[in-house]
Formats: structure tokens, sequence, C-alpha cells
């Protein structure tokens, strides 16, 4: 079944133009990542129809058409459903009013039921209680049991998690991982923060001032030399590893990153997961023999794939590990004294590696 | 002290008036009031400005206009005669027309601007869940502004109650047909009965008084709900 097909030149305001023509993945969670004004929320808005593009634009959700010359579907006929930054409860209904207000309307009849739904985010002990009443968090998870609930083919989430804590931010990150693999529910995830990010995308969409500046798989995205991500600061490769045994004595767990063991301070992990790390680039050293007297515990053998000058004074390595990449970045200074060549074998020194995801509980 | 028969006959025909010019006003207010408040555009400026007009007209302008208009030799004077077999001048339905127009602005000010409150972004939350334009209203827009139609049709009515200019233009002075109370109660003080006259004018004060309070209390009540 083919994805989502947009064709899309929308004015919005009198600075901003969207213009924009790809083909997304209808399955699995896409990131839309760009700095502010960079036409996300546009982007979504013209998906759900709520704003209208230009007459000559085209929007194909698999292999129909929600806008195209002389069409235009209206939002309540498309099968989106939309989760904003602030969660838009209708404050005239209770949360359980909210919820059947979307159940009475779904899109479509087969879907997810209300026990369901109310069991997976837990708001059994919310269900009578009315929007003011509830904290960012509690109605940021209502309001995406009312999207679950209108039985959408599609859902798109603007910067949902931009007005919780932390805990809160995680605890939904982890729900909707998991209903995304459980529902088979496409989702398009707005963003302009890459930690988000890097937790939940499959793909990723990156805009900047109305344009798509790339598009791919995040894993490879994070790793390229050519985007924007690795020009900031906290630029950072993310590794898939398998969790491996756990070292009780000085409380470390190892993870398989392509045959290569490497170790995180931490709880235990059960063995055998499947597990995302963020590498930032600044926490990545390299080295041409491997060292045997470093404090460093992660010091990994990689092959220099490419590598960028940023500025007068700084590198940036692509360092290949299997089929992985990691990021360094290091001074002009280093590059130089190493003579580094793309295709040399080196020794990459990780100071810090973070599992992207918080432990969540064997039940969970 | 009684009321008489005339006077009885006069408050059950101002209340009769009221009710149905109100229940009329919510019914052609509603809409109108809702587009105006989707508008966009510069003309529909036009139509507030005609909506407003009875607000800041004499009413006996209005009604000396609508007299012309309701004559028996007008063509919707004998399209209404050839249809009900009555003139339509110095009839209740005339009334009723007159009241209609004259209170409009009454009900469908305060209607705008509740709905110009609604948020938008809740109407398309509303509609990324399936609800067409007109479930928006109704499942989203009325319910907020719910309080609003209760002072709408509260203006509305007491304004009808308190009318005088254009009934005395259109409707004339006849008992169980047109004779409201501010008619009543003009006849009382043109022919020297203080008495009677303040029996009327004195209800209509405390009615009009109870029904404000009610309305004005009722506002500083309730958080979420939309007022106007």
């Amino acid at each position: 079944m083919s994805g989502l097909s947009l064709q899309l030149d929308c004015a919005a305001g009198e600075q901003f133009r969207l213009q924009l023509a790809c083909e997304l993945p209808a399955t699995g969670i896409t990131a839309i990542y760009g700095p502010s004004g960079s036409g996300k929320s546009t982007l979504l808005d013209c998906i759900a129809g709520l704003r209208r593009a230009a007459a000559d634009s085209e929007i194909r959700f698999r292999g129909e058409y929600w806008q195209r010359p002389r069409l235009f579907v209206p939002p309540w006929q498309r099968r989106t459903a939309y989760v904003f930054q602030d969660a838009r409860l209708f404050p005239h209904l209770n949360v359980e009013q909210n919820l059947h207000y979307a159940l009475r309307r779904r899109h479509r009849d087969r879907g997810v039921s209300l026990a369901q739904v109310v069991s997976w985010l837990q708001l059994d002990d919310l269900l009578a209680q009315h929007p003011a009443s509830l904290s960012a968090g509690q109605a940021q998870r209502v309001a995406i049991a009312r999207a679950l609930l209108s039985a959408p083919e599609l859902m798109l989430l603007d910067e949902p998690l931009a007005n919780l804590d932390h805990a809160a931010s995680q605890q939904i990150i982890g729900q909707l991982q998991q209903l995304n693999t459980d529902l088979e529910l496409p989702m398009l995830y707005v963003s302009h923060d890459i930690e988000e990010v890097s937790q939940l995308a499959d793909q990723l969409v990156l805009l900047e001032q109305g344009r798509l500046a790339a598009q791919g798989s995040l894993l490879d995205l994070c790793s390229r030399l050519d985007t924007r991500l690795s020009r900031e600061d906290q630029a950072a490769a993310i590794v898939v590893g398998t969790t491996a045994h756990h070292d009780a004595r000085f409380s470390l767990t190892e993870l398989d990153v392509e045959g290569q063991p490497l170790l995180l301070a931490g709880p235990r992990l059960a063995p055998g997961q499947l597990r995302r790390l963020r590498i930032p680039a600044r926490d990545v050293s390299v080295c041409r023999q491997r060292p045997t007297d470093s404090s460093i515990l992660n010091i990994l053998p990689v092959t220099l794939s490419d590598m960028l000058e940023e500025g007068p004074s700084r590198v940036l390595l692509r360092l290949a590990l299997g089929s992985q990449f990691l990021l360094a970045r290091i001074t002009r200074k280093s590059a130089a004294h190493l003579q580094l060549q793309v295709g040399d074998r080196l020794y990459a020194q990780i100071k810090s590696a973070a599992l992207l995801m918080e432990p969540v509980p064997e039940d969970g | 002290m009684s009321l008489s028969t005339a006077e009885l006959d006069a408050i059950y025909l101002t209340l009769a008036l009221a009710a149905i010019t109100t229940v009329l006003l919510l019914i052609l207010g509603t809409p109108l009031a809702w587009w105006l408040a989707r508008q966009r555009a510069q003309w529909p400026a036009l139509i507030e400005a005609i909506v407003a007009m009875p607000l800041i007209l004499p009413p006996t302008v209005l009604g000396f206009y609508l007299l012309l208009l309701f004559a028996p030799d007008t063509a919707l004077g004998r399209a209404w005669e050839g249809l009900t077999g009555s003139q339509l001048a110095f009839s209740f339905s005339a009334l009723v027309i007159g009241s209609v127009i004259y209170s409009l602005p009454f009900v469908v000010q305060p209607l705008q601007a509740a709905f110009q409150r609604v948020p938008a972004r809740l109407l398309d939350t509303a509609a990324t869940l399936g609800a067409s334009p007109l479930d928006q209203f109704r499942s989203v827009a009325a319910p907020l502004c719910r309080r609003s139609f209760v002072t709408a049709a509260s203006l509305g009515f007491a304004h009808t109650v308190g009318e005088f200019g254009v009934v005395l233009m259109i409707g004339g002075n006849i008992p169980g047909e047109t004779q409201v109370l501010s008619i009543a109660l003009y006849d009382y003080v043109e022919s020297l009965r203080f008495a009677e006259a303040h029996r009327l004018a004195a209800g209509l004060v405390v009615f009009s008084l109870v029904l404000l309070f009610a309305l004005y209390r009722r506002d500083r009540r309730d958080s979420w709900r939309i007022r106007a």
C-alpha cells in the first residue's frame, strides 16, 4: 500500500511559504523536524485539511486524493486524528464525554474500544473529571486517547510534549511507541526537540524555511554530515544495540553493537532487547592505536568514512562501525596531526552514551 | 386591588408577543449571528449596521416605515390579505414582525459576540474528529455559548415587553388585539388614571429589574462558559 504523497504549495502569513514534494511512508513514526518557523505545523495543517494549500497542490493518502486541482476533501472526511501542543479538550465535556465525542464520530467502524484506550493510557481515575482540573500531562493523555478513538488511519502530532515535564514526556513517548506498533497506526510527529525525535522516529523529514532539506531513516540522517543535524552543537549519532549481560559488581550493562561490546552505567536491563543509544559527537574522540590504559571504557574499532571541516578549528568525522555510524567532533589540529584520510582504520573512544528510553518495567 | 380584564388582556398579549418574538428571533438570529461571527470580509459590516439600527433610531421611524409597508395597498399588504384574509396593519401579526425587527440587535449582538469568542482551535479539533460544520456548531459552539443564548433570549424578551413606539405606530390601540402593557399604561396616563398607571409601571420596573439581576448575577459564576 502506498503511503502519503505530497506536493504542496501553501502560503502561510505574509513572509512564509511552504513548498515541498515528497513521499512519506504510511507506517511507523515519521518525525518532521526543523527550527521554529520552518513550516512543520503548516505541513500538518495542510495534511489534516485545516489549511488549504494552493489549488495546484496534491495530497494523496493510500491511493486516495485528499486534495488535487478542483478537489478538496474537508478535514472531517479525512481519516486523520490530530493531537496538538495544547490538548484542546472540549471544556464543556468531562473526560469521558470528550472520549465519546470522538467515538461517536469515528472515521471507520473497526477501531479501538473505549475500554482499551482507557487502560492503555491509564485514564480510569480521570474519566469523571473536567479538563480544567487535569494536569498538562493528563490532558495530553486524554487528547491522545480521544484521537485514537476516532479510529484514524493517520495520526498527526504537533509537539504534543512541549508543555510537559520530563517524566510525563517519557511516559507518553513510551505509550506512543507501543500504540504505533500495536495498532499499526502511522504517525507524523512534529518536533523541534532532537532528543524526542531520536527516541521516537523511524523516519525523519527535515524542514528548513518551508522547504524539504532532507528525508530518510533516522539512523541514516543523524549520521550524515550534510544536514543541519550534524551542524548543531548537540549533534549525535544514534546507534542500535542488543542488551547482553549485566555486570552487577560495577553496575554496568553490556550492549552488543555490531558485534562490539558497549558498556553503559545504570540499571539492569533484561537481555535480548533492541535499544537505541544516542552518542554525542563531542563525546567521541579517535586514535590510531587502541589505548590500553585509558579511563574510557568504550573503545571501538571504526573506519573513517567521511569528514567535514566545520569552520577554522573543528572537523566532524563520520565513523563506520559495521553497518552503523558514529559522529566525532575533533579539532582541525588533531585531524592534521593524525593525518586523517577517508578509509583509515581508527579507534573511537566514546566518553558517554545514553540510552534513549529509560528502561520500561518488564510488564509495561 | 385586583387587575381588570383589560389589564389582564394587556398582560397576556404582551407576554404572548414577547414569547413569539423571542422564539422567532432565536430561530432567525442564531444563523445570522453565526454567519456574522465567521465572516472575515468587510462588507458584512453593512449587515451588522442594519441589524444595529433599531438601537439608535427612534422607534417611531421604524414604526412609520413599517406602517407604510403594511398598508393594505402595498404588495406586502395585499399578499398578506390574500393569504390570511385579514389586514396586516393594526394586527397582532404586524406587532410580531415589528418586534422581531426592533429587538433583533438585542439577540444578534450577544450571540455574535459569544460566537466570535469560540476558539477556532476547538472547532478545528472537532473537524479532525469527524464533525461537519453544522455538527461543530451544535456540539461545540452552541454548548459553549449556552449562557449567551439565555442572555440573548432574555434581552430580546424584555426589550419586546418594553416596546412602545413601534407598537403605537403599527398596532394602534385595539384591546385584546394590539393593546400591550406599555400602550395600556399610556392610555391610563392620558386619561389621568394615575393609580392604575402606577400599577402597570411599577410592575414593569420590577419585572425588568428581576430579570436583569438574575442575568448579571449568573454572569458572575462559572468560568469556562463563554459570556456575552
